[in-house]
């Protein structure tokens, strides 16, 4: 049934063309990638941008409208979940709450019929460090034991690809962390397959090899974690990973390597390499820690890019500090500054200089909403919302 | 309990308030136990004594109407068993064929709603709920003109050769029939609300770990809907043990249950006999249903 998971080989695990369509809503528009065997894959999008659905389709917990998976040569598009070479850890961890921790782990292989349940039980509980919950249910445990239950039950069946359905989304911060670095050694460990669904950019970011930034059912970039945060083709990949300042400018000349452009009778260069366009209306943009605030107006305009405005906002978080500056044009632009020299220099009122390396800077499509991906106030409730329900 | 929870009562200072409130807190629950004991006592606990008093009774001439004293007759008990015992089996074959009959109706339909109605579970729930709108007696009444002899569920079985008697009204088909239509609400509305109450993600899960629907269904699904199962069969089972509506309505002499016999025996003034056999019926259902509740694991409804 599932001989190529007990092969051993470990296989890729291809989309083509996967499109789902809810009653005339496409969750799922037209998504087309190659995960690698053995890597660890975020799919990583705010609620509703189809990443769960997506994860469905491969577990086969739902079927494609059109479109379909492979696990290396096999296509599984049509083979029912029981069939495939896959598991998923559920999303608030789906454990069986009538069978104790070691029933669960051992559901996938009594079903199998494989051989050495025992001992393969007790490996994989010493594995997440639970052996000695073994005869305990579900609801004796604790949220991050429950959670590593999720893992084991998934794991120990050596699927090709692991799915992982916000799998820390139900834990407090601490532990979240905790189990980060858990996860991440764990798929390092088997080398399995893993593709973690997530909203969270920072989890994302911290354990996938590759991230797949998701947006109304269409992946937007992929990539490197630093590769797509250092360098986003969109603006609601600059504003959804890491924070993002974004204005509206037109390009004005070419000078070698770089595009000129004006903005408010500012005049910055961006790298052409850098920019998804190179003539008229363009973003740029610059994330806020590649930003230097300085009292007073710029020494350096040749090598630097740089705006001058006024703090409305500073904000003490102890390694650095978060100022609002206030643009004479009325924009307000996000600046960190780390805590080397300690104390609050700069005041709510002053006026200050930004600068920025030229080369830091990124180009945007102008046509694009500078405000796309950024979480409202409304969003993160709606989102918490669904996630406690 | 409710006056400590009155937003005016001033909180005392100092450690006097909590053992007040503490006090207050338990008498308030035993006033308002008060009604539902009085009810209990004067309509149940005194009742269930007079009854089982009068089925030790000795009668004082040589037929009913000669009246009955007080005594310590046992023999009422034996001889009313030996008696009717025919009476007592079928009653518990006919409530537990009846019961299961039920309970594989009401397991697809109940999962049904439960999981894949969608908007219109609130309407086939009221649907289900709908019969008990109309007296029973009535419905039955109506299954005795559906299922008559020269109904057309007859005459068209009777096409087909299916009725080994050649008809349906007066054999034990009609009254494990009726019990089945009487009781069926019993069966499937405990059922839904324990299926209801069932993550779908856990049955997903059991796909996802290489389950078959037919054994996520045996390992996951059955499991969870436990309670509901034992619920369901015990609101089904024990009442149609007791049931003499049915077997009067849609069965024969040849279909008597245990109910047709105590309520003929109350009727001609057999009392002490009535009552033995009412008592006998009470504890060997309460039996049952402690042996059945033990070996289906689930002492939490008890």
């Amino acid at each position: 049934m599932a001989s190529s998971s007990s092969s051993g080989k470990v296989e890729d695990l291809r989309l083509v063309n996967l499109v789902k369509d809810y009653s005339g809503v496409r969750a799922v528009d037209d998504i087309s990638l190659t995960i690698p065997a053995g890597s660890f894959f975020a799919l990583l999008g705010p609620s509703g941008c189809g990443k769960t659905t997506t994860l469905r389709i491969v577990a086969g917990l739902e079927d494609p409208t059109s479109g379909r998976v492979f696990i290396g040569e096999q296509d599984v598009t049509i083979k029912p979940p029981y069939q495939r070479p896959v598991n998923t850890v559920f999303q608030n961890y789906a454990l069986f709450p009538h069978l104790t921790i070691h029933d669960n782990v051992a559901f996938g292989l009594k079903r199998r019929g494989e051989k050495d349940i025992e001992t393969k039980v007790s490996d994989m509980l010493d594995l997440v460090e639970l052996s000695d919950l073994a005869r305990r249910k579900p609801a004796q445990l604790s949220g991050g034991q429950q959670q590593r239950v999720a893992v084991a039950r998934a794991l120990i069946n050596q699927p090709d690809v692991l799915l992982l359905d916000e799998p820390l989304g139900a834990l407090d911060l601490k532990l979240r962390r905790q189990m980060q670095i858990e996860l991440k050694r764990i798929q390092v460990d088997v080398g399995t397959t893993f593709v973690h669904v997530t909203h969270d950019q920072e989890e994302a970011m911290t354990m996938a090899d590759t991230v797949a930034v998701m947006n109304s059912g269409r992946i937007e970039q992929m990539g490197a974690p630093e590769e797509i945060y250092e360098l986003p083709k969109t603006a609601f990949v600059a504003n959804f990973l890491g924070q993002a300042n974004l204005m509206e400018a037109e390009v004005v000349d070419r000078d070698g390597g770089q595009l000129v452009v004006q903005a408010y009778g500012n005049k910055w260069a961006i790298p052409t390499a850098r920019a998804v366009q190179n003539e008229g209306q363009i973003i740029v943009g610059i994330r806020p820690e590649k930003l230097r605030i300085a009292l007073g107006a710029s020494a350096d305009t040749e090598a630097t890019n740089s705006i001058v405005g006024t703090v409305t906002d500073a904000s003490f978080v102890g390694v650095s500090t978060q100022y609002l500056v206030r643009t004479p044009w009325g924009q307000e632009l996000i600046a960190f500054e780390q805590n080397l020299a300690g104390g609050d220099r700069i005041r709510v009122g002053d006026e200050v200089s930004l600068t920025w390396e030229k080369s830091h800077s990124f180009g945007l499509a102008g046509h694009e909403n500078v405000d796309a991906g950024v979480m409202d106030l409304s969003g993160a409730i709606a989102e918490a919302v669904t996630e406690s329900s | 309990m409710a006056i400590a929870l009155t937003p005016g009562v001033p909180i005392a200072p100092g450690g006097e308030a909590p053992p007040e409130r503490v006090k207050r807190k338990g008498k308030t629950a035993y006033f308002l136990l008060i009604p539902g004991m009085a009810w209990l006592v004067f309509f149940f606990v005194i009742p269930l004594g007079s009854l089982f008093l009068t089925s030790l009774e000795r009668p004082l001439g040589s037929g009913p109407s000669a009246g009955y004293e007080s005594a310590l007759r046992w023999q009422n008990y034996t001889e009313a068993l030996s008696k009717y015992d025919t009476e007592f089996l079928r009653s518990f074959w006919y409530a537990g064929l009846a019961t299961i009959v039920c309970l594989i109706i009401s397991f697809p339909l109940a999962y049904f709603i439960a999981f894949r109605a969608g908007r219109w579970r609130n309407l086939l729930l009221v649907l289900i709920v709908a019969p008990f709108f109309c007296s029973f007696l009535i419905r039955t009444y109506a299954w005795k003109t559906i299922l008559a002899d020269d109904g057309f569920i007859t005459t068209f079985a009777n096409s087909l050769n299916l009725l080994p008697d050649d008809r349906i009204l007066a054999t034990p088909l009609a009254v494990v029939f009726g019990l089945v239509y009487n009781f069926l609400p019993f069966m499937v509305l405990p059922l839904y609300a324990s299926l209801e109450r069932i993550d779908p993600r856990l049955i997903e899960a059991a796909a996802d770990l290489y389950a078959r629907p037919w054994i996520g269904l045996q390992r996951v699904t059955i499991p969870l809907a436990m309670p509901g199962i034992v619920a369901g069969t015990l609101l089904t089972f024990i009442p149609a043990t007791g049931d003499f509506i049915n077997s009067q309505l849609l069965g024969s002499p040849r279909t008597r249950m245990i109910g047709n016999v105590i309520q003929t025996q109350f009727a001609r003034d057999a009392l002490p006999t009535a009552a033995a056999l009412s008592f006998s019926l009470m504890a060997v259902i309460l039996v049952v249903v402690f042996t059945y509740i033990r070996r289906a694991g689930t002492e939490e409804l008890l």
